[in-house]
């Protein structure tokens, strides 16, 4: 995980959403050039993916912890997110309620819930989108590594954690939208959703997040305390022998990582159009896990790549062989933790003789 | 349990630890007074409990009763590791284990008497200071030349000597090194001898080792475990002629 | 209640119509001066055009205990009674046997009867619930003694206090003990019911039903106002104390139910506790290898509904052995093409066996489809037993006794024969073990197709309690391995004591939390337990277990 690699990373990002920025709004639809405005969304989708990538090879990569829970805080802060967009419907809802969103007047709720207070103000709802996704990395994961929690046994806590949050949202009374969810939003930041320019603009916001949390990952993971958590993910017991203690370098990138996942969830949800509690399954979050892992664990950038390539080929089968999507998925775990464990990025620098 | 010299002037004192595993009674009994500035060889059979006891002192295994305490005021079986090793003990494991991934250099700065906590490493610049204690320890054992390499291609001695120069990066008080010489060639074997010798004239050190040759070398008092407690103590003549231990050692 | 097998729903539907008859009846009975000791005709209502008079005439003949009332209410039941009121005294009731007809008061037959004068006995649902009721008080004197028992206690249900005097005589003549407590039982709730009898009399009759100690004797207690003081006394004390053991059977109850839970878990989980528990490996495709066995059952009723529809009852003995077969050997292909070069690293494995449980989702889907697929349960396993106040069902019964032998056998494998021994010593200390000559690689797949092929009996198991679907076995899969964790992991006992405790815990949280949320409520106990505890409750210790 060169620098050059994590610039060229940078560099294709924002180079490449910029051309799709103009293409799109520069030119009209038909025109040769033209990028349809569904393929921004689709791409700001792939790109949203990535931070969640970039997310679990940090805790996974760098700090040795399998989560197979991420989706859940990417999930939390796309619900942050879902309920300052459905606040934002105001009174424009199918029942008028100014208040309530449809979901609760459907449901007979009399009032908002208390939770609810304050998303109306977005960036009250942007702070909550990684806040939620913290705390509960904070208290899960203090308890967790202090009892020294690790392995497959986090793994497995993990996945049951994320089950959990998957059984909560899909109660009605839970105050989330129940099965449904939370869909047709109509405007962000008081601009409409639906709008070329408004799709662009978070396709660019969500390049930019992807950046940013490049450039933070890779400073934690080059700093001494990044030193300091390869040294645990190598050896646990070496590192407290040493004076240091494992269970808080831990928290710290667990607690980091949920933040960005958070972050991701928050951009993925304008971009889809809905939220719900699917995003909590625990295939999603195993899914994330292989993004990562085929593009090569403890890169940063082949996270990155993981998750770029791999949504894109989803996006592919899904169209074209409906069937064999979850075949060419299946068979993807199983070659690349076979044949190919550090994935295309490592592949890649063999090619190139570790240059890139 | 037997009563044994004062706590006031022993840098470490075991006092009737036993801890035993599923009924096992790995550690039975045992008691040890180290001075400050020794140095202790321990040896006994396979199975006497002499890694057990490393564990006990470093805050791995708790014992079921009796007392371990260190500097005469500090009581190790409340502590953790961590805690235990910030006091000033410091562990060498019996299979080398160092950071494979990290270079020599790095291995030793992270070893580096510092500032544990995240919030500091987070921001951590390499000083002055700490490249010249560094390039010191380098010296000392005889690892400069190799200073950017990748730990995991070390050979098997080298990475001893990396581990024992972690533990000088430390600056323990206490060094517990387990069997340190265990396949080094003949000429390693006197270098690490004289290396423990060196580092013994500042800190004390409990070394844990089967190899008579070696512990003879080095000189020191030695006591001998059996069945998790002390079967014999003295010099290493005094106790190759404890009748006790010859029958240990060669199953009469 | 005693043991009985009615078909699942007809007791209850049954008792409940008598009920709701003689209640409506009652008021009528009571003034009707066709009651059985003052009124010498009871035949005489039957030729009433109204149905309610025709309905109380039969209850009065009922338990008139005239020697042809039952005849006579068979006739009608069966469209064979007719009235003949050309005369001039009393009408003439008629059974029709083939041509002719029978006098029904005497049983004699009737002659110079003109076809034109004779109506049959019209019948509406009012008059067929007499009817049905009638007959159970009839049957309080039917050959078969438990026969007699069943009317008993559908007059207790009743509870009618009509039907004392044929209750006393039914219970001068009764020779066999069950019975006679029923009709015992059921003449304390007829004598209470209404309010005759002397204050002596009525608290022996609450000591009566305070013994029988059911929901039914507590709410007829219960509804019993304007006692005179002993007997109000004597009613405080019975349903109080009835209270507790209806309380206590609820908590049986819950414990039958929460003991059903665990051994579905078990059964999911007993497959991982050798997988993972005692090989360590994470196999994700776990929960499919339970879908291949359910799908396997699938496979064998669908080749005996063709060829040998006989066969049916015996259809799941077939599908288990064949399920423990096919998994199993699914299970060695799994681990000699893919596990075996994971050894050591258990992420890889997770993520490898995550894959592979896709593409066996997947496939399954592409052969069978992805609805539902139909798993009959054979007759054997349908219905329930009630015992006291627990009520127990054939299938929830066959599950635990399933997991039971499945646990024993599993045991008995592991610890008695030379292939648990050599699983064992492989899994305990491989290089020592292949040092003495085992063949390690082949006793690693054996045990993973040992593994996967209990899963696969699981599978036959929860085809008769849950959908069969290419999902069915991602349900469980993190189920089964929070049992296998908590329990503590290489320990048989220790997942069958954690199955049987989490399915209690969820049984017991359920009528507080309801389903989901006692379910999220164990997940998070079990996230909590397993962080302070992490070799779960029954740790495996000793230096071995460090590394």
């Amino acid at each position: 995980m060169s620098r050059l690699s994590t610039s060229i990373c940078i560099g294709l990002v924002l180079v490449g959403v910029g051309l799709m920025a103009i293409l799109n709004l520069s030119t009209a639809a038909g025109a040769p050039l033209h990028v349809p405005t569904y393929a921004i969304s689709l791409v700001g989708k792939y790109l949203s993916y990535a931070i969640l990538a970039l997310a679990v090879d940090l805790v996974w990569g760098y700090g040795g912890i399998l989560s197979l829970g991420h989706a859940a805080f990417f999930a939390l802060g796309g619900y942050a997110m879902g309920m300052y967009l459905l606040r934002e419907i105001g009174p424009r809802g199918v029942y008028g309620n100014a208040l309530l969103p449809d979901f609760m007047v459907f449901l007979n709720y009399k009032a908002l819930p208390w939770y609810w207070n304050g998303f109306n103000h977005p960036a009250f709802a942007m702070a909550m989108a990684v806040i939620v996704p913290a705390l509960v990395a904070l208290i899960f994961g203090y308890f967790a590594f202090r009892s020294r929690v690790s392995g497959v046994y986090l793994s497995i806590i993990t996945q049951a954690l994320t089950y959990a949050l998957l059984l909560a949202f899909f109660r009605n009374d839970m105050g989330f939208g129940g099965n449904n969810g939370m869909t047709d939003f109509k405007d962000i930041f008081g601009l409409p959703l639906q709008a070329d320019s408004t799709r662009v603009g978070l396709l660019v916001a969500t390049a930019i997040a992807l950046c940013l949390c490049l450039l933070v990952a890779r400073y934690v993971v080059t700093s001494r305390f990044g030193q300091v958590l390869i040294a645990v993910r190598d050896s646990e017991s070496r590192t407290r022998f040493l004076g240091y203690r494992p269970e808080s370098y831990k928290l710290f990138v667990f607690v980091l990582s949920a933040i960005m996942a958070g972050i991701g969830g928050a951009l993925y949800v304008p971009q889809v159009g809905i939220i719900n509690p699917g995003e909590f399954s625990p295939a999603n979050s195993i899914e994330a896990v292989i993004w990562v892992a085929v593009g090569g664990r403890g890169t940063l950038v082949g996270a990155v790549l993981g998750a770029v390539l791999v949504n894109a080929g989803k996006t592919f089968f899904t169209g074209a062989f409906p069937e064999f999507w979850l075949f060419a998925l299946g068979f993807l775990f199983i070659l690349v933790t076979l044949l190919l464990p550090k994935g295309v990025l490592g592949l890649l620098q063999k090619k190139t003789g570790g240059r890139v | 349990m037997t009563t044994i010299g004062a706590v006031s002037d022993s840098l470490l004192y075991l006092n009737g630890v036993s801890v035993s595993f599923d009924g096992f009674r790995a550690i039975n009994d045992l008691s040890l007074v180290l001075a400050p500035g020794e140095m202790r060889a321990v040896i006994g059979p396979n199975g006497a409990g002499k890694t057990t006891m490393m564990d006990i002192i470093t805050g791995k295994t708790r014992p079921d009763t009796g007392e371990v305490i260190f500097r005469a005021d500090t009581d190790l079986t409340k502590l953790d590791e961590p805690a235990i090793a910030a006091l000033g003990i410091g562990r060498k494991f019996q299979k080398p284990t160092v950071f494979e991934v990290h270079n020599v250099w790095d291995n030793l700065l992270l070893a580096l008497a510092g500032d544990r906590r995240p919030r500091f490493t987070m921001w951590a610049r390499e000083t002055g200071e700490e490249r010249d204690r560094i390039d010191e320890i380098l010296a000392t054992i005889r690892l400069s030349d190799l200073r950017h390499t990748r730990s995991g291609d070390l050979s098997h001695g080298q990475k001893q000597w990396l581990e024992i120069g972690m533990l000088l990066a430390q600056e323990p008080q206490l060094l517990l090194v387990d069997e340190p010489v265990a396949g080094m060639t003949d000429s390693e074997t006197a270098q690490t001898a004289e290396l423990l010798v060196e580092i013994n004239k500042t800190r004390s050190v409990v070394v844990v080792e089967h190899d008579m040759d070696f512990v003879r070398a080095l000189g020191v008092r030695v006591t001998v475990l059996h069945e998790g407690s002390v079967l014999s103590e003295g010099s290493i003549d005094h106790v190759s002629e404890d009748p006790r231990v010859v029958e240990v050692y060669l199953g009469r | 209640m005693g043991w009985g097998s009615d078909p699942e729903g007809d007791v209850m539907v049954s008792i409940h119509r008598l009920l709701a008859v003689l209640l409506v009846s009652l008021p009528l009975l009571a003034t009707s001066p066709a009651r059985a000791d003052d009124a010498p005709d009871p035949f005489i209502g039957l030729a009433s055009q109204n149905f309610d008079i025709v309905a109380n005439a039969i209850s009065a003949l009922a338990v008139s205990g005239h020697p042809q009332a039952a005849a006579t209410i068979a006739a009608i039941e069966a469209d064979n009674l007719y009235v003949d009121a050309a005369g001039d005294g009393a009408p003439l009731i008629l059974i029709k046997q083939g041509d002719s007809y029978i006098d029904a008061r005497t049983g004699q037959k009737a002659s110079d009867i003109n076809e034109d004068d004779v109506d049959s006995v019209r019948v509406n649902n009012a008059v067929r619930r007499a009817i049905e009721a009638a007959k159970g008080g009839l049957d309080l004197f039917a050959a078969d003694a438990d026969t007699r028992q069943k009317a008993a206690e559908k007059v207790f249900t009743s509870h009618d206090p009509a039907a004392l005097p044929l209750l006393a005589r039914a219970i001068a003549a009764e020779k066999d003990a069950g019975a006679k407590r029923a009709m015992q039982q059921a003449q304390a709730a007829s004598l209470l019911a209404g309010d005759g009898g002397s204050d002596a009399e009525r608290v022996a009759a609450v000591a009566i039903l305070r013994l029988r100690g059911d929901v039914e004797a507590k709410s007829l207690l219960q509804s019993l106002h304007d006692q005179s003081k002993p007997v109000a006394a004597a009613i405080a004390a019975a349903t109080s104390s009835l209270a507790r053991i209806e309380q206590l059977w609820s908590v049986l109850q819950s414990v039958f139910y929460g003991i059903s839970l665990g051994s579905v878990l078990l059964l999911a989980a007993a497959g991982l506790a050798i997988t993972f528990g005692v090989m360590g490996v994470i196999n994700m495709a776990h929960g499919e290898m339970v879908m291949l066995g359910a799908y396997t059952t699938f496979m064998v009723q669908e080749v005996i509904r063709t060829h040998a529809p006989g066969l049916f009852g015996a259809s799941l003995f077939i599908a288990v052995p064949l399920a423990f077969l096919v998994s199993g050997i699914a299970g060695i292909l799994i681990e000699r093409c893919m596990i075996r070069f994971l050894y050591g690293r258990p992420l890889e494995t997770l993520l490898a066996s995550w894959g592979l449980s896709l593409i066996l989702q997947q496939g399954v889907r592409s052969i069978f489809g992805s609805s539902n697929r139909e798993v009959g349960t054979p007759e054997w396993m349908s219905g329930a037993v009630q015992w006291g106040g627990l009520v127990i069902t054939w299938n929830r019964l066959t599950i635990i006794v399933f997991a039971v032998i499945v646990i024993a056998a599993l045991m008995a494998v592991m610890r008695g024969t030379s292939l648990g021994l050599r699983m064992r010593a492989v899994t305990q200390n491989r290089r020592m073990a292949a040092a003495m000559g085992i063949r390690t690689p082949w006793i690693d797949a054996l045990t993973f197709g040992l593994g996967s092929g209990v899963a696969g009996m699981a599978g036959v198991a929860l085809s008769q309690i849950d959908n069969v679907s290419p999902n069915l076995g991602q349900g469980y899969i993190i189920d089964s391995f929070m049992v296998v964790v908590f329990g503590g992991v290489g320990n048989l006992w220790g997942t069958v004591v954690s199955a049987m405790t989490l399915g209690i815990v969820n049984k017991f949280l359920e009528p507080f939390a309801g389903a989901v949320l006692g379910k999220i409520v164990v997940l998070i106990a079990l996230i909590l337990f397993i962080q302070r505890k992490p070799r779960g409750m029954f740790p495996l210790k000793g230096r071995a277990v460090e590394q």
